[in-house]
């Protein structure tokens, strides 16, 4: 899963797609996410990040940022599917 | 060296519409309510169970005195008497009845609940269309106010009259135009078309009986004062009515109920409490209409109020406690409750206010609420705007107080316990969870059914 390089993120979570001109807002752990997901972190890597400094366990985050990360997918933030695969 | 870990919320990320209204509206909740009358949500919770009803009776008194206020300020004989069914439980009722409410019931099964709650059978009015030939005997036989909602009834207690030794006093309920859409005209007798007049005439020329009072009940969650204005008007126009023709006093004029609270209809664009009148416009409407009728100072008859939900629909939260999140086929975000349609009836109506019982930040998502029914009606709200809510977050439902804890269904799940807490802040149960128990009690197992094999 990778985020589209041209991505505008700023410090308050505000997220811009130039591309389409799209504009969102994420909460602190989204911002990090995406910022760590821009970075190439792989998921597993996202995980231990965050349940280190986080007061949430493994499975709950796993389940949440399935969630998360799905929603870029939909919100077309993310380089598609079809395009990793190729 | 360990370090304190921050505290987690789900992440979310939300599409920034400008200048569009969507259909979830905009972020309503800006504090948790943690404390109830300096209860802990979470601690009410640990001790009694999820989901579980509380019942503030500071809010019930405070609620109460505000109407009193407003009626008595403006007519000088006012008398309220608790509508049973908008909330049954023992421990409601005597509150109202603590602060000088009658009870006012509409069966059998509430006619003795009052009688056991130690009510004067004097003091209770009898209402609706079933009451049967043994509940109007004992009604009777206590002297209570029977009001009557059809001419089957009427001769029914022509019949129980004779051979007793009691008067009944009686009512009739009127049904009337009012200028609101619904009518209710299943109730009573109509106004309009002349068969109050003749129900009143048949009750006059009985000497068996004394007509005391004229009943209505117009309608229910009404937003329209001026509508009760109307009703006390023609309800003043039948007593000057009896006393032209009989030279007789009607004792009492009785508006009923159906004042709205404070809740907002489904489909409404506004907040209930910025639409829903207050108790004095409610009051003003009618003590006008009534004080403008023709009637002496001495004639003033007894102004009754049978108010329910507008007098305990803000006393009643329900506590509850998040099963699950979900997102749907379409994208929107699912949160599953621990309790539904089952327990909260009113969400059927209402577009409830639900806040978090914890912090949280800033960042809201647009969600569709479920209960935990294995139905697919099941929906608690529709759309609302929350924080992220997390797997055992607890939320607190408001304005629950009313017809919830008597339309409530044993369905699928067991219903909760009900906590009143006292003008001390203290918790009482009021109603234990129940059990298989409890509910399986009264089935009965032919003997040949009892084993099987599989």
């Amino acid at each position: 899963m990778k985020i589209k390089k041209n991505i505008a993120l700023s410090e308050s979570g505000f997220v811009f797609d130039p591309s389409t001109g799209d504009s969102f807002t994420t909460n602190p752990i989204g911002l990090e996410i995406i910022t760590m997901l821009k970075e190439g972190k792989s998921r597993g890597e996202i995980k231990s990040a965050i349940t280190k400094k986080y007061n949430v366990d493994g499975a709950t985050f796993e389940k949440d940022s399935y969630d998360f990360i799905n929603m870029l997918d939909k919100h077309n933030l993310t380089e598609s599917y079809e395009k990793e695969k190729n | 060296m360990s370090t304190k870990k921050l505290q987690y919320e789900r992440p979310i990320i939300q599409r920034l519409n400008t200048g569009v209204m969507n259909k979830f509206g905009t972020k309503t909740e800006y504090k948790p309510v943690t404390h109830i009358d300096g209860n802990s949500v979470k601690e009410l919770l640990a001790k009694y169970g999820s989901p579980l009803f509380v019942i503030s009776e500071q809010t019930i008194r405070d609620t109460y005195q505000s109407a009193n206020r407003a009626f008595k300020n403006r007519y000088p004989k006012v008398q309220f008497a608790w509508s049973y069914k908008t909330n049954y439980m023992n421990a409601v009722c005597n509150v109202f009845h603590q602060l000088g409410s009658w009870a006012e019931v509409v069966s059998g099964f509430e006619y003795h609940k009052a009688l056991q709650n130690g009510v004067p059978g004097s003091k209770i009015i009898f209402n609706g269309p079933d009451k049967s030939e043994e509940d109007l005997t004992l009604a009777i036989k206590n002297d209570s106010l029977l009001h009557i909602d059809h001419l089957d009834e009427l001769y029914m207690i022509m019949e129980i009259a004779n051979n007793s030794k009691k008067r009944p006093r009686v009512a009739i309920r009127v049904n009337m135009d009012t200028g609101i859409y619904p009518m209710w005209d299943r109730f009573g007798f109509n106004y309009e078309n002349g068969q109050a007049w003749d129900a009143i005439n048949k009750i006059m020329l009985n000497d068996k009986m004394d007509l005391v009072g004229l009943h209505s009940h117009i309608g229910t969650f009404m937003l329209a004062p001026s509508a009760y204005g109307i009703a006390a008007a023609k309800l003043s126009d039948l007593a000057m009515a009896v006393k032209k023709k009989f030279k007789k006093n009607i004792q009492y004029i009785d508006m009923g109920g159906g004042f709205a609270s404070k809740n907002t209809l489904k489909g409404s664009y506004l907040q209930g409490v910025d639409t829903s009148p207050t108790f004095d416009q409610f009051a003003e409407a009618i003590t006008t209409s009534i004080l403008n009728a023709g009637f002496t100072e001495t004639e003033l008859p007894l102004l009754i109020l049978e108010t329910g939900r507008a007098l305990i629909d803000d006393a009643g939260y329900l506590l509850g406690s998040v099963i699950s999140n979900k997102r749907l086929a379409d994208g929107r975000r699912a949160t599953i409750m621990d309790f539904g349609v089952n327990i909260l009836f009113t969400s059927f109506w209402y577009d409830h206010k639900i806040s978090p019982a914890q912090e949280f930040g800033q960042h809201t998502e647009d969600s569709v609420l479920y209960g935990p029914l294995c139905m697919n009606i099941d929906v608690i709200r529709e759309n609302i705007t929350l924080p992220p809510l997390m797997r055992n977050d607890n939320v607190v439902v408001h304005s629950v107080g009313a017809y919830n804890m008597t339309q409530w269904m044993q369905f699928i799940a067991l219903r909760p316990a009900i906590v009143l807490i006292d003008t001390n802040e203290t918790a009482h149960l009021i109603r234990n969870r129940e059990t298989l128990n409890s509910i399986q009690s009264d089935e009965v197992m032919p003997k040949y059914l009892k084993t099987f094999k599989l």
